[in-house]
Formats: structure tokens, C-alpha cells, sequence
């Protein structure tokens, strides 16, 4: 079952040079006819597209789009909604941490539009010049507590959080879902005293890499609460959900941008355009999404 | 009759009294595929450490961060890489030279692990051991939890590094002159003694290699402890941990991490390595 590789002791018998010279020369035949083989299919791809064609679209028809996490249910609707408006369009997504997202584009990643949980990470590459035009605010969220449906723990109200042996987790700091739990969870201290952050901390048992890890962990019924967003709740309807004060609630802000590295301009734009319209809103507001106040 | 040496038992060069001049073994066309993976080794890694340092990476080294997260996965891989000796060496032996019933079942649980996707490995592991997994209520009613602590790490890294030690102890086993054994045992040697006075010395540097493998592998396990263990500095967050979350946090934190896992995992590599040769010409 488990190979056994034996070398035989006994050396080959080593040739004169010169038979092995022409050996080294169909070596060196063999891989440049490789390289030249590689770089002509890519010309023919260029060379194929006729002028007309080259005239009339010069954009491919697919559209990358950066979004956050959270936007994972609402955004694949607005994709399907996008692509049926639009025939011969594809739209791909890359839903993560916008923190993650962010890096991935300044690391050269390549994405037409970016549409981040916090205006903080549009910011940035805002800073870097990496957008193409400003950012547009399309849509908030609010936090809320998720508990297993049959609530291990027994949590009632955000003050719970604090009972010691609770199993909290909740999105990493770096991740807009997990700085907005933390700092509601400073503001719930205004309420129910000092020691409420302090203890609430202990009991964070795991800092995930974003906010549908978090979701996971408390479907899985391994953590006992978890703070992510309404719009998360709503799409793990089997779990129970413990409002979080509107005073001491964080109110989220999504900004989307087309980004500057984009050979889609055009596309990228109406795409903008398709979330901002009623339909795109529509979507946005059916998962969950509040509009802007 | 020559004894014919597997090679799988070690990466590492030939002993030394098997050391020869260099003969042209290999024809020479097998020469640019071979350099094509050379450099797709040598060309990350030298990146790697050149931007790592040209960051100014050294003094990331000092951040509290960087000290917990090197810490734990130095405590965790430790205890991962003794425990899969201690359990794993009785079962390659057992392996390489008992008959039993079942054997071919191990066999091939020892294949799937090494083969099986880390992540894979991580659900696997949250779905028998995890509160509500299958052995879940069991294991709450004596008290323990496993998910989101120190243990779970450890349990993670034996789970996916364990093969690599086996699969190398096995054949190091396997590979000991039969006429050794047959001349122990007419001695009057009884089970142990044939074990820990010729066995266990002669399989010496399979059981090394496979030391290697699996500590290394411990200390770079990354998915299954992400989602056995979870996140949490200073108890479960591992250096590969901190290098793929701190990346999202500032490049230059993950540079710092990454410059300083891979030179750790070099001393350890030199230091076993050296321990390797030891016990060779011992």
C-alpha cells in the first residue's frame, strides 16, 4: 500500500560528451519551441478580434466585483437581476472581509468595483488614488445577536454577553463587522456599567476572518452568541436574534466605487447605476439593507 | 545481498560512508524541467526574505502579537510532534510487523489523512469533537470542550501531521535487515529488547525523517485549526494564523511573521538534520 522507491546501485555508464551535445541542444530546441508556441496562441488571440469588433465593444462582458461578506445574499441577487437586464454580461463576485478585499486589490488584484462593509477600507485605497471617481454611499445595516436556536446559553438580553462562561465570537477587529461589535459593545458599557466590556471580551473565544464565519460558528451551535449584522440574521432565519439598543447599535455605512484599474469602465458604471436604481434598492432592501437616513 | 535503501525514509543526502564522487547519472534534458521547480522554490523565498528585511520587518519581531503567536506555535507543534512519536512509532511497528486484523483499514486511514485538504480535515475534526458533534455531548458531560482552545490546536496539527511520521517510521521498520532481527531473536532477545536495542537504533533515520515531516507540518498547519480551534491571540492563534489575518491587517506585519516562520522552520530543519547525521553514524 505504501510505495516503496528503490535507486539502483549501480551507475549508468557515462557516454562520450559528444552524443551527450546533441541531447543538450534538443533540450534547449524543445522548450524555446514551448515559449514560442505560448507567446503565438496569445498573439492569435489579439490578431483574431476583427477592427469592427474592436470599434464597437472594446470591453469584454464580464464585470469582477470586490463585495463584502455580508452582501453575499443581497449582491448574487443583484447579479441575476444585472445579467437579465443586461444579456451577454457575467458577473463575478469575490465576497470576503473587506479588510481582505482591500488588500487583495492593492496587491493588484483584479476587480472593477469594490463594495466595502465601512468607509474606512474605501478610504484607503480612496488615499491611494486606486478609485475611479468618488465612492457612493449605497446602503446601511445594523448590528444585532445571534443565538443558536435552541439558546445554550440562555441569552436574553446584550447584558448576557457579559455572564462569565459564555461563548462569544465574534468578526476580527481588522473586519468592519467585528470593529463595529466591539465598539457597540464599549457604547452597551454606558449602559450597564464599566465592567462591561471587560467582562464581554473574556469571553470572545475566537476572532474570525469575517462576519459569515461568525454566522457558521453560532449555526454550528459552537458559539454560544455571536454579533454580526440584521442583514445576516435575516439570512440564517433558523437563528435567534437579540436586539442591540438603537442608541448603543453601530450604523454600518456601505460605499461602493469603481475602481481606477478597471478596463470595463463602462460597465462597471451601470452596474453602480443597476444598485442605485429601484431595483437594485429593492433588492437590497428585501435581505435586509436599510437605505440611508 | 545488498540491502536496498527506500528513499521515501529521508529527504536528506546519503550517509556519509555512502558518499561517492558525483556520477552523470541523469540525462541532461532532465535538466530544465528539474530547474523550472528549483526556481519555483527559490524565487518566493528569496523574495520573500529580501522584502521581508528590506521592510524593516526586525522590529515587528518585538510586537506582542508576533511573540504570542510564535510562542503558541512552537508549545503546540512541540507537544503535537512528542505525542505523534509516542503513539505513532508503537503503530508503524505494529504496521511493519504484525499481521493483524484490520491492518489494511489502517493502511488506508494513514493514506486518506495525508492526502485529505486541511480544511477538510478542520470540519471533520468540529463535526466529531465540536459541542454539537458526534462524540460533542460525551465528551460536555465529563466536561470538556474541545472548539476555541490550546488542545483543539494540538489536536489539529497531530491529526494532519501524524501520517507523515508514520508512513516514515513504517518504512524505516520495514527497511531493517531481516537477518538482524533473526540474529537478535536466536540471542534470546524477547519483543522489547529486539525492539528498543536493534529495531528502534536501526530505524533510527526513517523515524528522524518522519520526525521532520511532522513537526514541520505541525507548526504550518493552518486550516483545520482556523476552523477547529478558531482565532484568538495567545490560545489558539498560530503563527500561520497571524500571517493570514495579519496580511489583511498591514502587509508588513504579515511580511515580518512570514520572514520569521520560515526562519524557524530553517533551524529546526538544520537542528534535526544535525540530530539525523548523529544518529547515523552512531
Amino acid at each position: 500500500m505504501i510505495p516503496v522507491l528503490t535507486l539502483p546501485r549501480r551507475p549508468s555508464h557515462d557516454k562520450a560528451g559528444g552524443s551527450l551535445g546533441w541531447r543538450r541542444l534538443l533540450a534547449v530546441v524543445f522548450v524555446a519551441t514551448l515559449m514560442v508556441a505560448a507567446c503565438a496562441s496569445e498573439g492569435d488571440s489579439v490578431a483574431g478580434e476583427t477592427p469592427a469588433a474592436q470599434g464597437v465593444t472594446t470591453e469584454a462582458q464580464s464585470l469582477v466585483v470586490f463585495a463584502a461578506a455580508s452582501l453575499t445574499d443581497a449582491f448574487q441577487d443583484l447579479g441575476r437581476g444585472f445579467e437579465a437586464a443586461n444579456p451577454g454580461v457575467a458577473v463575478t463576485f469575490n465576497f470576503a472581509g473587506s479588510q481582505a478585499l482591500r488588500t487583495q486589490i492593492e496587491e493588484g488584484a483584479a476587480a472593477d468595483v469594490f463594495a466595502s462593509a465601512s468607509l474606512k477600507e474605501m478610504e484607503v485605497l480612496a488615499a491611494a488614488g486606486m478609485l475611479a471617481g468618488v465612492e457612493r454611499t449605497f446602503a446601511t445595516n445594523l448590528l444585532t445577536i445571534i443565538v443558536p436556536p435552541d439558546n445554550p446559553a440562555d441569552i436574553g438580553s446584550p447584558l448576557d454577553l457579559a455572564r462569565p462562561g459564555v461563548k462569544l465570537v465574534l468578526a476580527a477587529t481588522e473586519v468592519p463587522a467585528g470593529g463595529y461589535a466591539r465598539q457597540s459593545i464599549d457604547l452597551l458599557a454606558g449602559l450597564y456599567g464599566a465592567s462591561f466590556s471587560e467582562a464581554v471580551r473574556m469571553n470572545v473565544v475566537s476572532s474570525e476572518d469575517n462576519v459569515k464565519q461568525v454566522v457558521a460558528k453560532v449555526q454550528l451551535g459552537e458559539a454560544d452568541a455571536g454579533i454580526v449584522y440584521g442583514t445576516d440574521a435575516l439570512a440564517a432565519a433558523s437563528l435567534i436574534t437579540v436586539a442591540i439598543p438603537r442608541d448603543q447599535n453601530i450604523v454600518a455605512e456601505y460605499p461602493i466605487a469603481v475602481l481606477a484599474q478597471t478596463t470595463n469602465g463602462n460597465l462597471a458604471a451601470a452596474f453602480v447605476e443597476y444598485l442605485l436604481s429601484p431595483d437594485g434598492l429593492d433588492a437590497l432592501k428585501r435581505w435586509g439593507f436599510r437605505p440611508l437616513q | 545481498m545488498e540491502r536496498i535503501r527506500p528513499i521515501l525514509d529521508s529527504t536528506s543526502h546519503p550517509p556519509a560512508h555512502r558518499r561517492g564522487p558525483l556520477r552523470k547519472a541523469a540525462p541532461a534534458w532532465f535538466l530544465p524541467p528539474a530547474a523550472l521547480l528549483v526556481l519555483l522554490w527559490a524565487v518566493p523565498l528569496v523574495s520573500l526574505t529580501w522584502r521581508g528585511l528590506r521592510a524593516g520587518a526586525l522590529p515587528f519581531i518585538t510586537d506582542p502579537m508576533v511573540v504570542q503567536a510564535l510562542r503558541l506555535s512552537l508549545v503546540t507543534s512541540t507537544v503535537a510532534a512528542f505525542l505523534v512519536v509516542l503513539t505513532g512509532t508503537p503503530l508503524a511497528y505494529a504496521l511493519s510487523r504484525w499481521e493483524f486484523r484490520g491492518r489494511r483499514v489502517v493502511e488506508v486511514l494513514i493514506d486518506l489523512t495525508l492526502v485529505l485538504p486541511p480544511s477538510v480535515a478542520g470540519v471533520a475534526l468540529l463535526i466529531a469533537f465540536g459541542r454539537r458533534g458526534v462524540l460533542g455531548p460525551a465528551l460536555g458531560a465529563v466536561g470538556v470542550s474541545l472548539p476555541f482552545t490550546t488542545a483543539a490546536v494540538v489536536m489539529a496539527q497531530m491529526f494532519v501531521a501524524a501520517p507523515f511520521f508514520v508512513r516514515a517510521a513504517r518504512l524505516g521498520f520495514d527497511a531493517v535487515d531481516a537477518q538482524m532481527e533473526e540474529a537478535a531473536t536466536t540471542e534470546g532477545a524477547n519483543a522489547w529488547q529486539l525492539f528498543r536495542f536493534v529495531m528502534f537504533p536501526l530505524a533510527g533515520r526513517g523515524l528522524m525523517g518522519g520526525l521532520v515531516l511532522c513537526w514541520t507540518r505541525a507548526l504550518g498547519e493552518f486550516g483545520a485549526t482556523i476552523l477547529f480551534a478558531g482565532n484568538m491571540a495567545g490560545r489558539t492563534q498560530t503563527m500561520p494564523l497571524a500571517i493570514y489575518l495579519g496580511f489583511e491587517r498591514d502587509v508588513g506585519v504579515a511580511l515580518a511573521l512570514s520572514v520569521l516562520l520560515l526562519f524557524v522552520s530553517s533551524v529546526l530543519l538544520l537542528g534535526l538534520r544535525r540530530l539525523e547525521r548523529a544518529a547515523d553514524l552512531a
